[in-house]
């Protein structure tokens, strides 16, 4: 039997997806398949678009690969619109040809709706919602100051955001009364507006633009309808979305009367041949602008093209929780109380400008919609109420009510029925997951993989999590703890038999107690294990291939596969002459250079074979390497301190000195930073740090375990007035317990949180030695001290190791090919979208 | 019709590192030639390119196995990828080219195509 043809016109999400659920599927093997889409770029994540700005390319956002249509066997035609259907002829027109189908799915989206302003075609007026879009957005405001957003719904929101990104003096301007007026009421769209306002970003409602004129200070000037204006140097419009249904529309098909292709359960439109999903769809009179229903439709019609007589599209969960300019933002089920007889919960703190509603049903017992602003941790719980219908407590107002002594009653995984829906983008409920974990699945990972669940807007992961454990742990599975499939041991257990047998290599480690051939979970483990230990350098032959890339090259590799360098700079203490030639060196080998966050500088985009000519230079002038590649010590950040501020009681840069060349160079389950300030005013932000160190009249403060980026956590005060002597003491043994005793990639934060006893235990263990190892710890951080070598100095002056630097060990000319460069602001970056297409 | 291919001469033992990856350039771009002693064969040759990020970093991924099969991750987003087939364990919509592979002496063999230009190289 020959195939036939199955024409899928647009290239976005739930395009995208329609093709993931139906090539898996019994009749894909009946169908050629060809998609069009319009867009020059294959389908991306819409949803994550404005992290465009924030530096993601095509390449991440993407859903998938041409590579994976190749597989497939999808015709993919990019960059060709589709301009005609001809329903008699059951063919497709584009510019390029003319092509016959047996079934067409329509997944062509939605545009943004420009009101109908006089001058709204003007240079600057710009929409937000492709990739293109935001081209032409950054581009223009390369020479702009201000940016306004013509509508203040969670788009709108967003692309303010994006602006201020940019970093312009971004404004919103409304024709309602409040911000997001689809989601929240006059008091959740109030303190929206504060916090907004409090950002920087201006709120402008109810107000009407009548006209878009020439500026005089800005490049234009928007006339609002009482007469006021406000000039601007750029304006997007967010003024809401419409269905692209002008393909449906002119080919005859049932079109909504507000716009929308009219769609029946199992997503046909009105000619049998033709579907349509996304957010071009019309089903029961409403078009659904989020992405878990298009993908929920998309499900369904790929179930229904497989004969499936169930399948069926019956609505959708509009509920949303949001992160708008920082701020924390949740809209649930029927938020406005529209429900006959619904009454209203309200919580209002304006110290910390936290609102929470809850919409109830006349008989308080079930809960039927709800509002949040400024804090969302309610949000899954209230969720979770609202899709199942679950009875509220006796008390509802607990659950959005602050947390006080004895806390308000979680709901816990347990108290969710199986047909709570846990994952809505993949439709995953807590049934299927319990399925999964019958059949086999015994981590997270695993039951992720099984049931796709948090893979795609990522919202459910925390819930995920709570209910995979509590399944796992009902079951009375024993989480795994082993390393990985070649260990089975953990690393903390590694830790005590390399250090108890003497073991110096992965392969005698490998062949006494594991088995294959190790993976690169358990060998970088290894090797930060054996370095702990014995300190050889990484690069001894037996040690090369159990590193990161980053280092077994000793820099941290970039995303073209250049490598950055960061020289060591103790205490962000710098001679103006090696300033000086960091600015030679950098300039030699057209680096992009960069202050970092650590207080040192950062040199971007050296090629392998040119880092081991960088360093020499760099070494020569008296830098050593700054391990910013390493799981070991980074920056010791320090403040200015007594020798020159008026405040300073000790001197901070001086004991910030002492700690960085002390611990520099040390290998850790994780990285290890500190941070030393002169005073209480704490300018060098050491309670932010794994070791923070704060000067008192009588000495030193000692905070530990405190913690940055993705989860920070405030350090916990360890001693206080501590010599120098006792200080340091105090940190050697610290430092080695964690060594010894954490989890691989544990930071100080989690190893504290997890260690049995806490905080007091490791006071006890560590100021009072209550295992009696104290001594052994200082000897043993005294011998990694002592063993101490810049690992790049050793390389560069070793012709053997120098060798591992050759990009193209047969071509030693040869550049990569990859590497191309634009510039901006005028510095060298790399280019990186070729790479996509 | 089978293309036509070539063996050519790539580089000497001298220049791999056990347990790990070396690059080389040839007619059809850079490869990633992997050496791992503890395992027969011990030679594996594939490309270079890495297909999630389009940088030509491989050889400098950890090398190991999953469940058996000789993998390199990929030091940049780490997928592993079979070096026996190319095939990406975590996507089994994207592979690796792989390249036949030989020692001759203290000589590493590779097996190309005749025609393969860059042009070819790119377009894969
Ligand atoms: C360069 C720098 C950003 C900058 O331009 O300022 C930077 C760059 C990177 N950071 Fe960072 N971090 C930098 C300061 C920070 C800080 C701020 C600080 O140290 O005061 C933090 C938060 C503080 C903290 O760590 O607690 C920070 C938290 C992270 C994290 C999250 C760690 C966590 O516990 O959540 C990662 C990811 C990781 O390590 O797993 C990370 C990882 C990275 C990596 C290594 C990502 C990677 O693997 O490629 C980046 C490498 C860039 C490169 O190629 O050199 N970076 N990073 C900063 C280097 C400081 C330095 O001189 O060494
Ligand atoms: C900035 C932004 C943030 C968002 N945030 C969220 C969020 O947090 N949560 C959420 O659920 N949703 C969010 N959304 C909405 C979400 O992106 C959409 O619901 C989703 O993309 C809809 O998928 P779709 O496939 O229906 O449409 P699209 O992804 O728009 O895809 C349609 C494609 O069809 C193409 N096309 C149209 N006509 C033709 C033609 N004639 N020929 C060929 N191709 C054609 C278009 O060019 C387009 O590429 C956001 C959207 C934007 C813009
Ligand atoms: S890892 Fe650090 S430097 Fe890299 S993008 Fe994230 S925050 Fe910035
Ligand atoms: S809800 Fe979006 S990934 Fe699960």
């Amino acid at each position: 039997m020959s195939k036939q043809t199955l024409i899928v016109i647009g290239n976005g999400m739930v395009g995208h997806h329609f093709l993931e659920q139906f090539v898996q599927s019994p009749a894909a093997d009946s169908f050629q398949i060809l998609v069009f889409g319009e867009e020059k770029q294959l389908a991306y994540d819409r949803v994550h678009l404005s992290e465009y700005f924030a530096g993601s390319s095509h390449s991440d956002l993407a859903m998938g690969t041409v590579d994976w249509y190749e597989t497939n066997d999808i015709d993919l035609h990019l960059n060709e619109q589709v301009t005609a259907i001809d329903r008699y002829n059951q063919v497709v027109s584009t510019p390029k040809g003319v092509y016959q189908y047996d079934q067409l799915i329509l997944a062509t989206g939605s545009y943004p709706f420009v009101p109908p302003i006089a001058g709204n075609d003007h240079d600057g007026c710009f929409v937000y919602r492709t990739l293109d879009d935001l081209d032409a957005i950054r581009s223009s405001a390369n020479n702009a100051k201000t940016g306004v957003v013509v509508g203040g719904g969670l788009l709108g929101l967003e692309a303010a955001n994006a602006l201020k990104s940019l970093g312009l003096q971004a404004s919103v301007v409304e024709f309602a009364p409040r911000l997001m007026p689809v989601q929240l009421d006059d008091q959740g769209g109030a303190l929206l507006r504060y916090k907004i306002e409090e950002l920087g970003v201006q709120v402008h409602t109810e107000k009407a633009t009548t006209a878009i004129v020439p500026g005089t200070d800005a490049r234009l000037r928007m006339n609002f309808s009482d007469d006021s204006h406000l000039e601007t140097d750029l304006i997007v419009f967010s003024a809401g979305i419409r269905p692209q249904d002008t393909l449906a529309r002119d080919c005859g098909l049932e079109i909504g009367e507000r716009g929308g292709i009219v769609i029946n359960n199992q997503c046909t439109t009105s000619d049998p041949k033709i579907h349509a999903i996304g957010e071009c769809a019309l089903w029961n009179n409403r078009i659904f602008g989020l992405v878990a229903p298009g993908y929920t439709m998309a499900r369904t019609l790929a179930a229904a093209l497989n004969n499936d007589n169930e399948a069926a599209f019956t609505g959708a969960d509009m509920s949303t929780k949001l992160k708008l300019l920082g701020v924390d933002v949740g809209s649930i089920g029927d938020a406005h109380g529209q429900t006959a007889g619904a009454r209203n919960i309200r919580f209002h703190d304006e110290q910390t400008g936290h609102y929470r509603r809850m919409v109830v049903s006349s008989d308080g017992k079930k809960l039927l919609g709800a509002i949040l602003v400024g804090d969302n941790s309610h949000y899954d719980t209230l969720l979770q109420y609202a899709l199942n219908g679950l009875d509220l407590p006796g008390n509802p107002e607990v659950l959005i009510l602050p947390e006080t002594e004895g806390g308000a009653p979680t709901l816990g995984a347990d108290a969710l029925p199986d047909t709570a829906s846990i994952c809505s983008c993949h439709n995953v409920t807590k049934g299927d997951i319990c399925g999964a974990i019958d059949a086999g699945c015994t981590d997270l990972g695993g039951v992720k993989a099984e049931t796709k669940a948090s893979t795609g807007c990522g919202g459910c992961t925390a819930l995920l999590k709570k209910v995979v454990d509590s399944e796992l742990e009902k079951r009375g599975v024993e989480v795994c703890t082993d390393l990985c499939e070649h260990f089975p041991y953990t690393r903390q257990e590694l830790f005590h038999l390399v250090k108890v047998n003497g073991i110096r290599t992965f392969r005698s480690l490998l062949n006494q107690y594991g088995k294959g051939q190790g993976c690169d979970i358990c060998k970088p483990t290894v090797g930060s294990i054996l370095a702990s230990c014995w300190n050889d350098h990484i690069l001894a032959t037996d040690h090369v291939p159990l590193q990161d890339t980053n280092d077994t090259f000793m820099a941290n590799m970039q995303k073209n596969g250049t490598y950055s360098i960061v020289p060591r700079i103790p205490g962000g203490e710098i001679t103006p002459d090696k300033l000086i030639v960091l600015g030679e060196v950098a300039k030699e080998y057209n680096l992009y250079t960069k202050i970092t966050g650590g207080q040192r500088v950062d040199l971007f985009g050296a090629t392998l074979s040119e880092l081991p000519e960088i360093w020499e230079k760099l070494i020569s002038a008296g830098f050593e390497t700054g391990h910013a590649y390493g799981k070991s010590l980074r920056t010791v950040k320090s403040c200015v301190g007594s020798t020159w501020c008026r405040y300073g009681v000790q001197d901070s840069v001086g004991m910030a000195i002492l700690l960085e060349s002390r611990y520099k160079g040390l290998r850790a389950p994780h990285k290890v930073k500190m941070g030393v300030s002169g005073c209480t005013r704490e300018c060098a932000e050491a309670q932010s740090k794994d070791f923070g160190v704060i000067a008192t009249e009588k000495g030193w403060n000692l905070y530990v375990c405190g913690n940055g980026g993705m989860r920070p956590r405030h350090a916990d005060l360890f001693a206080t007035d501590l010599s120098d002597e006792a200080l340091i003491q105090a940190i050697d043994r610290i430092v080695m317990f964690y060594v010894r005793t954490a989890d691989r990639l544990q930071r100080t934060s989690v190893w504290l949180e997890n260690l049995e006893g806490g905080l007091e235990y490791l006071k006890q263990v560590v100021l009072e030695d209550s295992l009696g190892i104290g001594a052994e710890l200082e000897q043993h951080m005294a011998e990694i001290v002592d063993t101490y070598q810049c690992e790049w100095k050793t390389a560069v002056e070793d012709p053997e190791k120098r060798k591992r630097f050759r990009e193209f060990v047969n071509a030693p000319e040869r550049k990569d090919p990859v590497q191309q460069w634009t510039s901006e602001r005028g510095q060298r970056r790399p280019v990186l979208e070729l790479a996509s297409l | 019709m089978k293309a036509q291919t070539r063996w050519d001469v790539v580089c000497t033992v001298e220049d791999l590192v056990p347990d790990s990856g070396i690059a080389v350039w040839t007619k059809a771009g850079p490869v990633a030639v992997f050496y791992l002693p503890h395992r027969l064969p011990a030679l594996f040759a594939v490309s270079h390119t890495d297909p999630f990020s389009g940088s030509n970093v491989l050889a400098r991924g950890i090398t190991g196995d999953v469940g058996g099969e000789p993998v390199v991750a990929s030091p940049l987003y780490k997928q592993h990828f079979s070096l026996r087939s190319g095939l990406c364990l975590e996507d089994d919509g994207v592979r690796l080219k792989t390249y036949p592979v030989l020692l001759d002496g203290d000589r590493i063999l590779l097996e190309l195509p005749v025609s393969a230009g860059l042009a070819e190289f790119q377009a894969a």
